[in-house]
């Protein structure tokens, strides 16, 4: 199929054909980044700007690097040293960078839908890098990726998310994605952090982690965000390690060949222990290369997509 | 005789493509000599059949396999900001170009851009010692300096025509079709 969409802006809205796209052109461009040179013209000329208002380093220099193999130009915007903080509407920065000729802008808010406002009022190509708690489709698709490469299919899988669900961008562009293409998802954690609305989503939620990972096949574990966290929702980290912390013992009563996932920066000793994290199941590191040719895949295919206004302009050109 | 207004024909059959490839093969073996380190390298996605082919009867005239890989030009196009993004097929060469006789194989040659973008991906996999290029069918209208050294059949066309190189599932399924713009 072909991909028209301009923007990424979640996994919510992308069809089963669009996920599967990406997920094929990724595959073309890890083979990319495998070679002596790594670099292709495809965005030859292009300026990419990253507009980080909220702090990420793997994330933002996940896509500078994908933009930089690409062969187009990018920017760094952060919201440290920038006119945000003199007061600037998010609308204006964006306008402003507009002007300047960029033709993406990959935003990272702590404001859920500022992306989607981004795509409505500019012309540019807009990415979602993470807004507050909604999604972070190329995380979701990164991790969908590495499922794939590495369990060969993603239909009838069982993949349980540990941790921090409800504060998590991650866990919903996770969810969106395998359900639509078929896997079974859990949600596991304090019932705090994992509310039964979820349930809603077609997901199974237990508090139980034994009754989680005892028959998975992925166990994706999220980041306890302290910084998100602005009441206690659990008594504090040491309980949390305790009841769900991954660790030697618990991972000997799962699959023997479950994958341990972690979008990162992990809290060694956390929600997992290091002897895990650095173990022979864990893909952590894996996800982080394969993180690259996912952004690669979707600047590549959003540079040919067009506003559905546009496409509907020349579907009826095409017509007459 | 072609008739006009006829809006597809069938300018080569099964029989008329297994000729052509093999006389292209022949004259494969011909420019270079055997044991010369030659691969064949199919663009994606319409050249990785006939490389196959070639590289089958290559083996027969020289006594040894051919490698045989398949590259995809997407990423190096000149028009990715004026289109919807092409799908990008693997590319899968799994061997060394440096020093070898890499023959570019495509089913049809028309504006030359493709093989502009096939000697660009090339470029960036190593540096071969030579590059030939052997198409199927030369259709003409050519929008760059590029020219073909082993071709198939060359057909007279006008621009806004379709040649459609069409393998099918078996050797005896094969064709080459034309079809005339609808409406023209």
């Amino acid at each position: 199929m072909r991909w028209t969409r301009k923007d990424l802006l979640d996994l919510q809205s992308l069809t089963v054909e669009e996920i599967t796209t990406v997920l094929e052109t990724a595959r073309a461009f890890k083979a990319v980044g495998e070679r002596v040179i790594k670099k292709v013209p495809a965005l030859r000329g292009r300026t990419v700007v990253n507009l980080f208002i909220e702090p990420s380093t793997r994330t933002r220099i996940s896509f500078e690097l994908a933009a930089q193999r690409l062969s187009a130009d990018i920017i760094n915007f952060t919201a440290e040293a920038s006119s945000l903080k003199k007061g600037e509407t998010l609308k204006d920065t964006a306008r402003n960078l507009e002007a300047l000729n960029a033709d993406f802008i990959v935003i990272r808010h702590s404001a859920a839908g500022a992306p989607h406002f981004l795509a409505r009022v500019l012309e540019v190509h807009v990415v979602n890098a993470g807004d507050g708690a909604h999604e972070h489709p190329t995380q979701g698709l990164l991790d969908i990726f590495t499922m794939l490469e590495k369990k060969g299919r993603i239909a009838g899988l069982k993949v349980t998310i540990l941790g921090d669900i409800l504060y998590s961008r991650v866990a919903r562009s996770n969810i969106w994605g395998l359900q639509k293409l078929g896997a079974q998802v859990t949600l596991c954690g304090p019932p705090t952090l994992v509310p039964r609305s979820f349930e809603g989503l077609g997901c199974r939620v237990t508090a139980d982690l034994n009754a989680a990972i005892e028959s998975a096949d992925v166990i994706n574990l999220l980041r306890i965000q302290h910084e998100r966290q602005r009441q206690t929702m659990f008594p504090g980290l040491g309980e949390y390690t305790s009841l769900f912390g991954i660790n030697q013992a618990r991972l000997a009563a799962t699959k023997p060949d479950v994958l341990i996932m972690h979008p990162g920066p992990i809290n060694r000793g956390v929600e997992v222990d290091s002897d895990v994290a650095d173990g022979p199941r864990s893909v952590i590191l894996e996800q982080v290369t394969n993180g690259l040719a996912i952004r690669m895949a979707a600047l590549y295919l959003i540079n040919g997509g067009k506003s559905p206004q546009e496409l509907a302009a020349e579907t009826a050109r095409g017509a007459s | 005789m072609p008739r006009v207004n006829e809006p597809s024909r069938v300018l080569l059959d099964a029989g008329s493509i297994a000729q052509a490839v093999q006389r292209m093969a022949r004259e494969i073996a011909a420019r270079n000599p055997p044991g010369s380190d030659l691969v064949l390298v199919g663009i994606q996605t319409g050249g990785e059949q006939l490389a196959r082919q070639l590289a089958h009867q290559l083996a027969a005239l020289w006594g040894g396999a051919v490698p045989v890989g398949q590259l995809d030009i997407s990423m190096h196009r000149d028009d990715l900001d004026q289109r919807l993004a092409p799908k990008v097929y693997p590319t899968a060469i799994p061997f060394d170009i440096a020093d070898k006789t890499v023959v570019l194989v495509d089913d049809v040659l028309f504006s030359g851009r493709t093989t502009r973008a096939a000697l660009d991906a090339l470029n960036d996999l190593g540096r071969p010692r030579r590059i030939q290029l052997a198409v199927l069918i030369d259709r003409g209208h050519r929008e760059l300096p590029i020219d073909a050294d082993f071709v198939g059949a060359t057909i007279e066309t006008a621009a806004a025509d379709r040649v459609d190189v069409q393998w099918g599932g078996d050797p005896g399924a094969a064709k080459v079709v034309l079809e005339k713009p609808a409406g023209a």
